[in-house]
């Protein structure tokens, strides 16, 4: 069989069952639609031999009976993760060698679960930036294409988002502190979740910044998003942040019914200047949940314009903090020292040379909004700001609204070195709808809606409540019935 | 709030990143930008408003104060750049 590297997640559990396929044969095909895929610089260490291995395992599992459902299922995995024995480096060069003892619990779960890791995935550095330009891989460059120019797939998790949508795995684990899975999801026509904090452990996810990160599967479809987001999450006592409540059955959620269920459309979220098509893709998609037999109703989330600035305070200075610990001595990357340099010298030579621009800058502003005379001035009024915008959200939800609809970008994807010139707030805006979410603490997807003029991919967001990813993820699923986007990129690579 | 060339000199000490002499004005510019985008904040009335600690309002779990872990030295050691004797080495820190 052909395309086996093109089913969805359920699709192949189904084909395993049924014994029409075998687990190294997905293997197989998506091994060698990663070789042919170089051009999209998605996958950064390929690990195909740990692959065949682990689909070997799955197959006799899945004949012994009773597997789980992701048994079996090839995946790539954000270069985040800590992997055991895999090189994992956050797409830093500080990271140059590093090979973890030890491996996430998340990607744990999944190989608990009988999957199978493809390789690791290329990132923003630090997964600090939305057009995944600031890797020491290269860019990653999205499928999509309207012309000449090599388009970003968004960022952080860039490579996710291109090897799913370019069928290299069935699925991928992404990152998201501020939208790294949702922006890029919509950049690539593919869905992405990113869960409420403490859904999934970030017990071996190299950290940014603790308060926001959160793990989440990128998936072809919102049944896939369920599946796999399932066996992702859980209770761990080495993440004291991991939530312990029980995990339900996301797939037998969606049952495509959501009469009665009130949807917000926030004002905040109509941004001067918006294009006029993401405009009418936002509406169409309230029409669809309206004909769905939801209440459409307008909604207020008034400290929404804050959320961004608010971020770049509490995201720098979580992450001055929790990247301290590069310095040279425990891991990665030391530099070479010259005649009497210290231990001072190493340290500022070191981090001068394995981090990136981009991640010496949001260090730098951390260290300064943290620093004696500016903490309450910068770094505690943005605490007070965040519990304002996510009073906002339990307002709105204490009033009756079950999910929030709003745009998932300002726009479709842009052309790569297109925002290198601009000053850095610019290419910050690309998160100014994602935001919010991760300042709340709340679930948010980004499911495929539409097209733009161009012929790229639009996204659409919706916003649950805590701990309601089930609901959330049926409300996408009817969106995603309703909206039929069904679009591949034309391979070129 | 403007910074100069001193302060961004100072804050890339405290964070120990070396910058060259040269790149300094570029860097505090860029701070500039970032920072008059936050300023932005100042418009916000927070009076009386408790800095959010945790986004769920959740008690962190507690386990038994008990050893879990450990005698794991060689693999704790074997990422590090420069390792000896069981340590990570490090250049002479008191002269």
């Amino acid at each position: 069989m052909s395309d086996l590297n093109k089913l969805t997640i359920a699709a192949a559990r189904d084909k395993l069952r049924a014994k029409e396929v075998t687990s190294v044969e997905l293997t197989e095909a998506c091994l060698g639609a990663i070789d042919a895929a170089d051009a999209l610089n998605a996958f950064v260490h390929k690990t195909p031999e740990l692959a065949l291995e682990q689909a070997k395992a799955a197959d006799a599992r899945i004949a012994a009976g009773d597997a789980p459902d992701m048994c079996g299922i090839p995946l790539g995995i954000k270069d985040l993760f800590c992997t055991k024995g895999v090189p994992s480096q956050a797409a830093s060069r500080i990271l140059e060698g590093f090979r973890p003892e030890y491996e996430s619990t998340v990607s744990q779960n999944l190989l608990d679960a009988g999957t199978v890791m493809l390789g690791k995935l290329n990132m923003d550095e630090f997964a600090m930036g939305s057009s995944n330009e600031t890797s020491v891989y290269g860019n990653v460059v999205n499928p999509w294409k309207v012309d000449d120019r090599s388009l970003t797939p968004g960022g952080s998790s860039g490579g996710s988002a291109s090897a799913v949508s370019a069928d290299l795995c069935l699925a991928a684990t992404g990152t998201d502190t501020g939208g790294s899975i949702r922006q890029p999801a919509a950049f690539v026509g593919i869905t992405g979740i990113k869960p409420t904090y403490g859904r999934c452990s970030r017990w071996g996810i190299v950290a940014f910044a603790s308060s926001l990160d959160q793990a989440g599967p990128m998936t072809k479809d919102v049944r896939d998003a369920a599946i796999m987001l399932e066996t992702m999450c859980g209770h761990d006592p080495k993440d004291s942040t991991s939530a312990d409540i029980p995990v339900p059955n996301f797939e037998a959620m969606l049952t495509g019914d959501i009469k009665g269920k009130t949807i917000g459309i926030p004002q905040e979220y109509r941004m001067d200047g918006m294009p006029a098509e993401i405009e009418k893709l936002w509406a169409d998609g309230a029409a669809m949940l309206k004909d769905a037999g939801a209440k459409i109703v307008d909604i207020s989330l008034p400290h929404t314009k804050y959320a961004l600035p608010a971020y770049y305070v509490i995201a720098p200075a979580e992450a001055s903090s929790n990247l301290a610990r590069y310095d040279g001595v425990r891991y990665g990357h030391r530099a070479k020292l010259g005649q009497g340099d210290g231990i001072t010298e190493m340290y500022e030579k070191t981090r001068a040379e394995g981090f990136g621009h981009e991640v010496q800058r949001r260090v730098m502003v951390g260290t300064y909004v943290l620093s004696a005379g500016y903490y309450d001035a910068y770094y505690n009024r943005a605490r007070k700001v965040r519990a304002l915008i996510k009073k906002d959200f339990d307002d709105v939800f204490a009033a009756g609204v079950d999910a929030i609809l709003t745009p998932a970008t300002p726009s479709a994807a842009f052309g790569l070195g297109e925002m290198t010139d601009a000053d850095p707030v610019q290419m910050y805006l690309n998160d100014v709808f994602t935001v919010t979410v991760n300042l709340a603490g709340l679930p948010g997807i980004s499911v495929p809606a539409g097209l733009d003029s161009q012929g790229l991919p639009l996204g659409l967001q919706l916003i649950g409540r805590p701990w309601e990813e089930g609901d959330l993820l049926n409300t996408a699923y009817v969106l995603e019935q309703a909206a039929g986007f069904v679009s591949k990129p034309a391979k070129w690579w | 709030m403007s910074i100069d060339v001193k302060t961004a000199a100072h804050v890339a000490k405290l964070a120990r990143i070396k910058v060259e002499e040269d790149r300094l004005p570029a860097l505090a510019e860029e701070f500039n930008a970032v920072l008059g985008f936050i300023e932005q904040l100042n418009e916000v009335d927070v009076d009386g408003v408790a800095p959010m600690v945790s986004v769920t309002p959740m008690r962190l779990k507690r386990r038994k104060d008990g050893v879990t872990d450990g005698n794991m030295q060689a693999q704790i050691l074997k990422n590090a750049p420069d390792a000896r004797e069981g340590f990570f080495a490090v250049p002479k820190v008191v002269e």
